[in-house]
């Protein structure tokens, strides 16, 4: 196990590596600059910021002071909110997104893997064909379109929910609804075919001859073999949920860290894109080691090398 | 009614698939007492396993019971709601399936699987469990108990999943045990430990023991009465000497001829049975085997033969012996 983990993390440095890396290239290919947009400025002002960045060197030299300095901690100040290193903006938005993210997974936990137990035990029957629907639903209509339209209907005509920020929990519902759309439904049909599929496993029979009661037979025996491939999908599922959802961000005026990177991209802010980028990856990481985990604790078979 | 453990009458069973009805039980009949070793044997899809599960109370979806009556023990199993069936399964019957590397749950412990239904059917706690589980494992032949007990299944042999699998038949002393091919999945020298070991524990513990098989060497050295099954009916039952130096079914006697005998000349052949099962969608009219049968008449084609009984439990049913009897009848008078 502990050779397992540092394994891990050696590959771990060596993957954000490359993520850096690539990011940093392929946004440095990027026509424009961070302070292009300013109105006003002369070619002097600007020259004299770019010095003070850094931005006038060689781009191979910008890359390798910028991974001595990521190596040693150090992320860099934001190219456009002036005065604000790129640590602080993490820290200040990441929590708002992890909140509203942390439930909406929450919420497709505790809803798809009952629904698509369910459904595969009312396999063929009413019960089932609802099920499927909605779940094909919940992937097939985008965000945008499930916010809309509950801000529509609950925001406008009925007026119950507020459809701006995050003062209050009733503040939480559209948004959170309208992220856990889609993994609900995601987890929903992952947990039915592999429940069908243990379903008419020989032991599941075996279960049955012993005289275990319906809930006991599906509780101990048919779901802990069921959950593995929704453990696989969650995992990196909630990185990416916690850091955040433009669309949803953008649409409820959420200050959180998905709204922040889009602006950070559209802005050319290279250090903030660098260090969200660099931030998500290792999110994806942590949570790939833990299913991992995870995975060996659920299923004895598995050997984590 | 007591005098059976088993008492099966005229158990029909049909499963309704979107294809139609298949007939996979026919008026069939079974006894058994206590203690007795019966062989069901037949061709596979000739209703074996399905007889037993029924008795068992796990008739799969989309199979129902249509006829007849189960008395097993007392009880009137078709009679039995679900729950009354629970507190028999695994406790008064029990079952080993065909397949050891598949009927375990992958994820639990063998000891955590075994001491499952001692819990479940006892009053006994944790710790009594376990030492019950520690002492079946013993009594099933299986070395340092203490350490298997925390293995995992994938951590054991085929033999050895098998021998769990029948600890876990035995953990509450069952009146009937079913094995369901039980060594059909194990190479030959583990086969034949494993059925050493049910002759020993059915002495032993005194049970009675439903052999599903195929396998007509595995009946005549265990069994005491075979039922010879085809498409869903018992088409001979009698004793195994009955079976094998008496056979009175075209079927039974097809099936004997294609076994291997020690004194077959070197070039022989065996003489197998031609043709395929009947399909029990459309189940013939007359008798299911006269299709394939080398001595079928007319008749046999047109109806079902009755039952003709020769002593006490040998019976068949087949035209050819109400011919006999017809002829002998004829020449009395």
């Amino acid at each position: 196990m502990a050779k397992y983990i540092v394994k891990r993390i050696i590959l771990a440095i060596v993957t954000i590596w490359a993520v850096a890396t690539l990011t940093f290239f392929l946004m440095n290919l990027v026509p424009g600059g961070p302070f292009l947009s300013e109105k006003a400025i002369s070619p002097q002002a600007q020259a004299a910021l770019e010095a003070k960045y850094g931005l006038d060197k060689p781009m191979f030299q910008r890359y390798l002071n910028y991974v001595t300095s990521a190596a040693h901690g150090d992320f860099g100040d934001s190219l456009k909110q002036r005065g604000r290193t790129v640590m602080s903006i993490i820290t200040m938005k990441f929590p708002v997104s992890a909140r509203v993210g942390g439930l909406s997974v929450l919420v497709s936990l505790t809803l798809g893997i009952p629904l698509g137990c369910i459904a595969a035990l009312k396999r063929g029957k009413v019960t089932d064909s609802v099920i499927s629907v909605v779940a094909t639903c919940g992937i097939a209509v985008p965000s945008f379109v499930i916010c809309t339209v509950m801000m529509y209907f609950f925001g406008v005509k009925l007026g119950v929910l507020p459809t701006m920020g995050l003062e209050t929990a009733k503040h939480y519902i559209m948004p959170v609804t309208a992220l856990s759309f889609y993994p609900t439904a995601y987890i929903m049909r992952l947990m039915r075919s592999s429940m069908l599929d243990v379903l008419g496993q020989d032991y599941m029979r075996t279960a049955r001859a012993k005289g275990l009661a319906g809930g006991k037979i599906l509780f101990k025996h048919a779901l802990r073999n069921a959950i593995l491939p929704v453990v696989t999908y969650v995992g990196p599922m909630l990185a990416y949920t916690i850091t955040g959802s433009f669309v949803v961000e953008k649409i409820f005026v959420i200050p959180g860290l998905g709204g922040e990177f889009i602006k950070a991209i559209n802005g050319r802010d290279y250090t903030l894109i660098m260090g969200t980028t660099i931030f998500l990856a290792t999110l994806v990481i942590v949570m790939n080691v833990i299913v991992d985990i995870i995975y060996k604790i659920v299923d004895p078979r598995i050997k984590l090398k | 009614m007591a005098e059976y453990l088993v008492d099966i009458k005229n158990e029909r069973l049909s499963f309704f698939t979107p294809a139609g009805e298949v007939k996979a039980l026919n008026d069939v009949s079974i006894q058994l007492k206590e203690g007795e070793v019966l062989g069901i044997v037949g061709e596979s899809g000739s209703g074996k396993s399905v007889t037993a599960y029924s008795l068992m109370g796990l008739t799969a979806h989309p199979g129902k019971l249509l006829g007849g009556e189960l008395h097993f023990n007392g009880h009137q199993i078709e009679k039995m709601t679900d729950k009354e069936m629970r507190k028999i399964r695994g406790n008064e019957i029990s079952i080993i399936f065909q397949d050891p590397m598949t009927s375990l749950n992958p994820v639990y412990t063998i000891g955590n699987q075994i001491t499952e239904v001692i819990k479940l059917h006892t009053d006994k706690d944790s710790k009594q469990a376990k030492a019950r589980a520690k002492e079946l494992l013993e009594l099933v032949g299986i070395n340092e108990p203490d350490k298997r007990l925390k293995q995992y299944p994938h951590e054991l042999s085929g033999g050895m999943r098998q021998r769990v699998m029948i600890a876990i038949a035995l953990a509450c002393e069952p009146k009937l045990l079913i094995a369901d091919e039980p060594t059909t999945a194990l190479d030959v020298t583990i086969q034949a430990q494993i059925l050493e070991l049910m002759m020993e524990l059915k002495d032993k513990l005194g049970m009675a023991i439903i052999m599903i098989t195929h396998d007509l060497g595995v009946v005549a050295s265990m069994c005491e009465r075979i039922a010879v099954m085809y498409a869903g009916r018992i088409v001979e039952y009698g004793t195994t000497d009955d079976i094998f130096y008496h056979p009175k079914h075209q079927y039974t006697k097809g099936l004997i001829r294609s076994i291997p005998r020690l004194d077959t000349k070197e070039h022989e052949r065996l003489i197998p049975i031609e043709g395929t099962p009947v399909d029990l969608l459309n189940p013939p009219e007359g008798c299911p085997f006269a299709p394939r049968c080398d001595a079928a008449m007319k008749i046999c084609l047109r109806e079902m033969p009755p039952v003709s009984a020769f002593g006490d439990v040998h019976y068949t049913q087949c035209w050819l012996n109400q011919k006999e009897e017809f002829e002998k009848g004829a020449s009395h008078e």
